[in-house]
C-alpha cells in the first residue's frame, strides 16, 4: 500500500470537466513532479487532496484513510500541507499570524481556555522558523502584504513546514524567486526527502523538476498522460507529453 | 497595545471636536455633559461594535437598527403581555436579536445572497415584525427592575454607560487577542486563505451575524428601558450612525482590519457631534445630513490614504 493513493478521481465545475479519472500513487519520502500546460488541472487536483474542492467522484487515501469526506483542517492535522499558487496569505495580518494561520497556539488565563492567542510564542517560533529557512524579513510583526514577492513566498513555505507535515504540496513555489532563492527551495525539497517527507512539486520550470524529482507525472486536459521515472526519461520527452505530441 | 490599534486621525478629529465644542458652548465641558454624551453614545456604540466585527470580516449588517427595534418590542411583549419576569425580558431582547442575525448569517452563507441584500431585506422584515408584534403601538409601563437597566445610576454613572464600556472591553479582547477575532480578520482579508488554512468560514460568518444581531438586541434592551416603552420605531436609521462610527474608527470597509477601541472612539465622535449640535440648537434635520456626510468623508479620506500607500 502506498502512502498516498488517488483512485479514479474526476472533477467538474458545472459542465466543465477539469479532471478525468485521475489515478496515481505516491510512496513515502519520494519527490514527485507534476507538470502540464496552463489549465491542465494541476492546482485543482491538489486542492482536492487538501480538501478545498470536493471531487465529483473517486477517492483519495492517505495511509489508508479516506480524505475526500473530511475537512481541510482535519486533512492538515493528518499532515498534508500545501503552498498555494497564489500563496493564500492574509495581506493585512502580520507575518507570524500568517505562519500560524488556523493553528494559533492558545494560552490559558487563570487556568481557563478562553481561546486567547499566545502571540509571544507565535512571534518567537516564527523568528526561528524563518531563520532556519535562511530567509530575512524586517520583523515578524510586519504586514505580510508589505513584503516582497519572494519574502511572501518564504512565509508561505514556512507555514507549510511548521507543523511537521508528512506530505508537502508545492504549487509553483519558485515563481517569484531569484536564482539563489530558487536553489534554496530545491535544496529544501531534498532535505525534506531525506527526512522521509514526501513532496509534490508543481512547476513549469522543467530544469527544477529534473533536478529534484524522482518521478514525473504529466497532466493533460485533466488526464494523467505520463507517469515516468526521471532516470528513464528526458526533458524533450516530457515536453512532448505536455503538448500532446506523444 | 491599545494605542497601536487606534487610527491616529480619529484621535485628532476627536480632539478638534472637543476643543471646538468647548469654545462654542459653555455647557460642553462638564462631567455631567460628558456622561450625557456617553449615555447617548452607548446604544449606537454597541451597534457599532457588532458592525465592526461584521465589516472587518468583509461583510455588512444594515439591519441592526430594525433588529434593535424588533428586540425591544419582543422584550416588552414578553414582560407585559406574557407577564414574565424582567430577566426573561432581557433574554427575549438578546435572543430575538440573535435569531434575526442568525437568519442573516444563514442566508449569506448558505443561499449565497450578498450581505448587502440580505441585511437590507432584514431591515424591512424586522421593522415590519416589530410593528406587527405590538400592532404598531408602543408598549408602555415596564417593571422597575427592567427600567434600572437604562435609567439606573450606580455611583452616579448611567447604567447603559457601564454596559457599553464592559461590552467594549470584552469585545476588544475578543477581536484583538482570540482565535475568533483573528479568524474574523483573516476571513475579511483573504477568504480563500482562510478556507485553505482550514477555517470553517461559513460557520464563522453565521456566528458573526448572530453576534451582531445579539448586540443589536442588547442595544434594543437599553433603549426600551430608557424610554420605558417597547417602541416599534426604535433604532430607525441607527445603522447609518453605527456603520459610520465603525468606519471612522478605522475598520476597513473591505475587511481585514478593525478594532473595538477604534470604534469606541468613532462612536464617541458621533456622540459628541450630535451632542454639540444639540447644544448649539441645530435642527435635527441638519444633524442627519451631518452624519451622512461624515460617513462619506471618512471613506473618502480612507481611500486617499490607501492610494498614498
Ligand atoms: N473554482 C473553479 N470554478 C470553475 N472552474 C475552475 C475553478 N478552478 C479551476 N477551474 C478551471 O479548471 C481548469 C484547470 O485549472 P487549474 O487551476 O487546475 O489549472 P493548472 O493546471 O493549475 O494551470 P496553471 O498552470 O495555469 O496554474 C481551468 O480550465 C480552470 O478554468
Ligand atoms: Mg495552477
Amino acid at each position: 500500500m502506498s502512502f498516498l493513493e488517488i483512485k479514479d478521481l474526476s472533477k467538474s465545475f458545472g459542465s466543465v470537466n477539469v479532471l478525468d479519472r485521475v489515478t496515481l500513487s505516491i510512496n513515502k519520502g519520494s519527490v514527485i513532479g507534476l507538470v502540464g500546460d496552463n489549465g491542465a488541472g494541476k492546482s485543482t487536483l491538489m486542492k482536492i487532496v487538501t480538501g478545498i474542492h470536493k471531487p465529483t467522484s473517486g477517492s483519495i487515501l492517505l495511509e489508508e484513510r479516506e480524505l475526500t469526506r473530511i475537512s481541510t483542517s482535519e486533512i492538515r492535522l493528518l499532515g498534508i500541507e500545501m503552498i498555494y499558487q497564489d500563496l493564500a496569505l492574509a495581506r493585512q495580518q502580520d507575518i507570524s499570524s500568517n505562519i500560524f494561520l488556523g493553528r494559533e497556539p492558545v494560552k490559558k488565563l487563570f487556568g481557563i481556555n478562553l481561546g486567547l492567542v499566545d502571540k509571544q510564542k507565535m512571534d518567537k517560533d516564527s523568528i526561528k522558523i524563518i531563520e532556519d529557512l535562511g530567509a530575512k524579513v524586517p520583523s515578524v510583526e510586519y504586514q505580510a502584504g508589505l513584503l516582497s514577492g519572494g519574502q511572501q513566498q518564504t512565509i508561505a513555505i514556512a507555514r507549510a513546514l511548521t507543523f511537521s507535515p508528512k506530505l508537502v504540496i508545492m504549487d509553483e513555489p519558485t515563481a517569484a524567486l531569484a536564482v539563489k532563492e530558487v536553489q534554496h527551495v530545491l535544496e529544501l525539497i531534498l532535505k525534506l526527502k531525506s527526512e522521509g517527507i514526501s513532496v509534490i512539486l508543481i512547476s513549469h520550470r522543467l530544469n527544477d523538476i529534473f533536478e529534484v524529482c524522482d518521478r514525473i507525472l504529466v497532466l493533460r486536459q485533466g488526464q494523467i498522460v505520463a507517469d515516468v521515472i526521471k532516470a528513464k526519461t528526458s526533458m524533450n520527452q516530457i515536453v512532448s507529453y505536455i503538448v500532446g505530441a506523444e | 497595545m491599545f494605542l497601536k490599534s487606534i487610527r491616529l486621525e480619529s484621535l485628532y478629529v476627536l480632539g478638534i471636536l472637543i476643543v471646538t465644542m468647548s469654545l462654542l458652548s459653555p455647557y460642553f465641558l462638564s462631567i455631567s455633559n460628558f456622561l450625557n454624551i456617553l449615555l447617548a453614545t452607548s446604544v449606537i456604540g454597541i451597534l457599532a461594535i457588532g458592525s465592526t466585527f461584521v465589516i472587518s470580516s468583509a461583510g455588512l449588517d444594515l439591519s441592526v437598527g430594525s433588529v434593535m427595534g424588533l428586540a425591544g418590542v419582543a422584550g416588552a411583549v414578553v414582560m407585559n403581555q406574557l407577564e414574565l419576569n424582567w430577566i426573561f425580558g432581557i433574554l427575549a431582547c438578546i435572543i430575538a436579536g440573535g435569531i434575526a442575525g442568525f437568519f442573516n448569517g444563514q442566508l449569506v452563507t448558505r443561499a449565497k445572497i450578498p450581505a448587502f441584500i440580505v441585511t437590507l431585506g432584514m431591515l424591512g422584515v424586522a421593522r415590519g415584525a416589530a410593528l406587527l408584534l405590538c400592532d404598531g403601538k408602543p408598549i408602555y409601563g415596564l417593571s422597575n427592575e427592567f427600567l434600572f437597566l437604562g435609567q439606573g445610576r450606580p455611583f452616579g454613572i448611567p447604567f447603559p454607560v457601564i454596559i457599553f464600556i464592559v461590552v467594549a472591553l470584552i469585545t476588544h479582547y475578543i477581536l484583538a487577542s482570540t482565535k475568533f477575532g483573528k479568524h474574523t480578520l483573516v476571513i475579511g482579508d483573504n477568504q480563500m486563505a482562510a478556507v485553505a488554512m482550514g477555517i470553517n468560514v461559513n460557520r464563522h460568518k453565521v456566528k458573526l451575524y448572530a453576534f451582531s444581531g445579539g448586540l443589536a438586541g442588547l442595544a434594543g434592551m437599553i433603549f426600551t428601558s430608557r424610554v420605558n416603552a417597547g417602541d416599534p420605531t426604535a433604532g430607525l436609521n441607527y445603522e447609518l450612525t453605527a456603520i459610520t462610527a465603525a468606519i471612522i474608527g478605522g475598520t476597513n470597509l473591505f475587511g481585514g482590519k478593525g478594532s473595538i477601541i477604534g470604534t469606541f472612539i468613532g462612536a464617541l465622535i458621533m456622540g459628541i457631534l450630535q451632542n454639540g449640535l444639540n447644544l448649539l440648537a441645530v435642527q435635527s434635520y441638519y444633524q442627519r445630513m451631518a452624519i451622512g456626510a461624515v460617513l462619506i468623508l471618512a471613506v473618502w479620506f480612507d481611500q486617499i490614504n490607501r492610494q498614498k500607500n
